[in-house]
C-alpha cells in the first residue's frame, strides 16, 4: 500500500510544500480540508491546556489527516516552543492509538540540507542529492513568487472594483504552477500573473489609512487563526502591510538580524528570542514609512512576544504610533474582534483627520 | 559600591557563583528581601498581564531593590550548550528590565554558547566594568566556580540523606526559582515538613546524570532548564513515593514538558499544581491534603 503524507496547514503554503514532497518522494499528499471549528475543538481536547494555540491547530490538523488515512506526518521546528512540538504531538497521537511515523525537519535551530536529505532518503531510497537540490530551489522560488503576489494583492485588495478579481488570478497561478516542474516556465507564469494583476482596476482614494500587521508568525500566516483579520481590514478600505511570510523566515531574517539590532539599539541590546527583535524593528520601520497604525497579533501565552511587548509598547510610545494588541485563543467568537477593530479604525481616522486639519490651517 | 541581586529567577541558579565572585573581588553585595505579597503587587504594576508569575515577581524585586544599590546584576542567557536553548524570557530579560526601568544602572553579561559568548568572558566583562583587571576577575571567577561546584555537591548529598530516611518521601519538581520562592514554594515545603514528610528537590539531581536520564523521557527537548526537570523525574521516580509538579502560570517550556512527564509517568502518583496571582493558599493546601491521603493508601470505605 502506498503511504499517505500529511503536514500541518499554513495558509497558501500547502501547495509549494506538497509539490516538494510529491516530486522528491513520489508519495501522495492528502488534500487537507480547510481549518474549521471542528479542527480546533479536536486539537484543544487532546492538548495540554496552557500550551499556545498553534499547537492545538496543528494537532487538530494531524488528527483529521490520520482519520483520512495518513501514515507519514511532517512537522517543522523553530526558535521557541515550536521546536519541541513534534515530539509531544507524536506522544499524544500515539497515546490516542494512531499508527504512523513522524518526521521532523529542522530539528536544530535552522534548516540543514543534510538533515533534510537523510529524512527524505528514508521515504525514497532512490533520491539523489542533485534531484533534491533542484526541487528545493524550485520550491523556494515558488514560495518567493507566491509571497510577492500576496504582497501586491494585500496592498490593493481593499479597493478592487470587481470583487474577487485578485483572488481569481492568484488561484489560477497556483493551479498552473502546481503542475509546472521547470523553473523557467514557473518564472514565465509568475510574470504573466503579475501582468494580469496590474490590469485589475482599482478605485483607491488619495489618503487611505495604512496599517501594519506585526506579531507572531502563525497568527500572521494562517488566516483562520486570526478569523481572517486581513479580510476584515480590507472591508474597511485599509491598506495592509504584513511582514512575516515564509520567504522572510527562511532566508531574509538571517540576513537582516544584525541590521535590525543596529537600528533599534536604543531599545534592544540583544535578540529577544523568536521574532521579538523583528517586531521591535518593524515599529520603527512603519513609523519611518508613515503608516497610521499597528496591529500586533499573537496567540495567548506566546512567550517570546510577551517578552517583546513591553519593548514594543515603549518604542511605539516614543514614536507616537497607535498600536493595538490582539491575543487569539481557541475560542471562535468573531464579534469581540470586530468591535475592537472598528474602534481602532475610528481612532486612526480621527487622528488622521486632525493631522490633516492642522496642516491645512497652517 | 554596592551590587544588588534580585532574589528571583536566575538568583536561584547562580547565587553561589555570584556571591563568591563578588566576595573574592571585595565588592559589597545586597540581596533583596524574601518575596512577599507586596513584591508581587509591585511587580504586577510594572509588567504586562500575560507575563509569567516568576517574571512579575522578578520585576517586583527590582522595584524594591533599585534605590538601595548602585548596580543591579541582570544576566542575559540565550544558550547554555551549543544545540540547546532556554526560555525566551531569559533571552529578553535584560531588555525588558531596561525598558520598564529606564533610570537604573544595570550590570550585564551575556551567555550565548552558540554564538561564542561564554560565561567566563561574561564575568571578565563585569570585572572590567567594575574596574578590575582581567587576571583579577579570572582568578575570582575560577575560585567562585569551585565554590559553586561544592554547593551542588552538597545539595546532592542532602538528597541522598533524605532518601535514606524512613519517612514518606516526595519529589518536588519545578524550577528552583519556583520551589525556593517565599511566596510560592515555601508554603508547600512548610506544609509538607509539618506533616513529617521528607522532601527531595528536582535540582538536587547529580549533574553528570542529567543527559542520560533525560533521554529516557524525551530525546528532542531543547530547553536546558527543563532537561533538569525531566531527568530528575526519571532519576528519583523509583526512589520516592510521590511527585508534586509546581509550575508558574503561564510557563512556556513547562506546558509541554509537564505533558511529557504526565504521559510517561506510568503508575507513579503525580500531582500538578499551577500558580497564578495568589492571595491565599487554602485551595493548594486542600489539594495537597488529599494527595497525601492518597499516598497513605487512600480512604477505604
Amino acid at each position: 500500500m502506498k503511504q499517505l503524507v500529511a503536514f500541518p496547514q499554513l495558509g497558501n503554503y500547502f501547495n509549494p510544500i506538497r509539490k516538494l514532497i510529491t516530486n522528491t518522494t513520489h508519495l501522495k499528499v492528502i488534500e487537507m480540508p480547510k481549518i474549521t471549528k471542528e479542527t480546533i475543538s479536536l486539537g484543544s481536547k487532546n492538548s495540554p491546556d496552557t500550551v499556545c494555540v498553534p499547537f492545538k491547530y496543528n494537532l487538530g490538523n494531524f488528527i483529521e489527516a490520520l482519520n483520512k488515512g495518513a501514515t507519514v506526518l511532517f512537522q517543522a521546528g523553530g526558535g521557541c516552543r515550536y521546536r519541541y512540538y513534534a515530539e509531544v504531538q507524536e506522544t499524544i497521537l500515539k497515546d490516542l492509538g494512531y499508527n504512523f511515523t513522524m518526521y521532523q525537519i529542522m530539528e536544530k535551530d535552522h534548516l540543514r540540507f543534510n538533515e533534510l536529505y537523510s529524512t527524505m532518503l528514508k521515504l525514497n531510497p532512490y533520491l539523489t542529492r542533485r534531484k533534491l537540490i533542484k526541487e528545493i530551489i524550485s520550491t523556494l522560488i515558488y514560495i518567493y513568487y507566491l509571497d510577492n503576489i500576496d504582497i501586491y494583492i494585500r496592498k490593493r485588495v481593499g479597493f478592487e472594483k470587481n470583487k474577487d478579481s485578485f483572488k481569481k488570478i492568484k488561484d489560477n497561478f497556483i493551479k498552473k504552477a502546481n503542475k509546472e516542474n521547470s523553473i523557467i516556465k514557473l518564472t514565465r507564469l509568475y510574470h504573466k500573473a503579475k501582468k494580469e494583476l496590474r490590469k485589475v482596476e482599482i478605485n483607491k482614494p488619495k489618503d487611505t489609512l495604512k496599517v501594519g500587521i506585526i506579531g507572531e508568525l502563525y497568527t500572521a500566516m494562517e488566516p483562520f487563526a486570526t478569523y481572517e483579520l486581513e479580510k476584515l481590514l480590507a472591508s474597511y478600505n485599509i491598506e495592509i502591510k504584513r511582514f512575516t511570510n515564509l520567504s522572510y523566515l527562511l532566508w531574509q531574517k538571517k540576513l537582516m538580524t544584525w541590521f535590525m539590532k543596529f537600528k533599534v539599539r536604543k531599545y534592544c541590546k540583544y535578540t529577544l528570542g523568536a521574532d521579538g527583535l523583528d517586531n521591535v524593528y518593524r515599529v520603527y520601520w512603519l513609523k519611518k514609512h508613515k503608516y497610521d497604525g499597528i496591529i500586533h497579533t499573537k496567540p495567548t501565552g506566546c512567550t517570546p512576544e510577551i517578552g517583546a511587548m513591553p519593548i514594543i509598547m515603549n518604542i511605539a510610545k516614543d514614536n507616537n504610533m497607535p498600536i493595538i494588541f490582539l491575543s487569539f485563543d481557541e475560542q471562535t467568537g468573531v464579534e469581540g474582534l470586530n468591535t475592537r477593530i472598528e474602534a481602532f479604525y475610528d481612532l486612526l481616522k480621527i487622528k488622521k483627520e486632525e493631522e490633516n486639519g492642522s496642516k491645512s490651517r497652517n | 559600591m554596592k551590587i544588588g541581586l534580585p532574589k528571583a529567577l536566575l538568583y536561584y541558579h547562580y547565587a553561589p557563583l555570584w556571591k563568591a565572585f563578588f566576595n573574592e573581588l571585595n565588592v559589597k553585595v545586597i540581596e533583596s528581601d524574601n518575596t512577599t505579597l507586596k513584591t508581587l503587587i509591585l511587580g504586577k504594576e510594572k509588567s504586562i498581564d500575560e507575563s509569567c508569575l516568576a517574571l512579575k515577581i522578578y520585576l517586583g524585586h527590582i522595584e524594591e531593590l533599585k534605590d538601595k544599590c548602585d548596580y543591579i546584576l541582570i544576566p542575559r542567557i540565550y544558550s547554555l550548550t551549543k544545540s540547546e536553548q532556554v526560555c525566551t524570557n531569559f533571552n529578553a530579560l535584560y531588555d525588558i528590565v531596561r525598558n520598564t526601568f529606564p533610570d537604573i544602572k544595570i550590570l550585564n553579561y551575556n551567555i550565548d554558547i552558540k554564538h561564542h559568548h561564554s560565561e567566563k568572558s561574561g564575568f571578565i566583562k563585569i570585572g572590567k566594568e567594575l574596574g578590575f583587571s582581567i587576571i583579577e576577575s579570572l582568578e575570582a571567577y575560577n575560585k567562585a566556580k569551585e565554590i559553586e561546584k561544592d554547593y551542588y555537591k552538597n545539595e546532592e548529598k542532602k538528597a541522598k540523606e533524605e532518601l535514606r530516611s524512613n519517612k514518606t518521601k516526595i519529589l518536588l519538581l519545578g524550577h528552583p526559582y519556583i520551589l525556593n520562592d517565599n511566596l510560592i514554594g515555601k508554603n508547600i515545603t512548610n506544609y509538607l515538613e509539618k506533616n513529617n514528610i521528607s522532601i527531595i528537590y528536582s535540582y538536587q539531581i547529580p549533574r553528570d546524570l542529567i543527559d542520560f536520564n533525560c533521554s529516557k523521557i524525551s530525546t528532542k527537548i531543547h530547553f536546558t532548564m527543563n532537561k533538569e526537570l525531566l531527568s530528575a523525574f526519571n532519576y528519583f521516580k523509583d526512589k520516592v513515593d510521590g511527585t508534586i509538579i509546581l509550575t508558574a502560570f503561564p510557563c512556556g517550556p513547562d506546558s509541554l514538558s509537564n505533558e511529557m512527564i504526565i504521559r510517561k509517568r506510568k503508575k507513579h502518583p503525580t500531582i500538578s499544581l499551577t500558580f497564578e496571582d495568589l492571595t491565599n493558599n487554602t485551595a493548594v493546601i486542600t489539594r495537597l491534603e488529599s494527595f497525601l491521603d492518597m499516598l497513605k493508601g487512600g480512604i477505604h470505605l
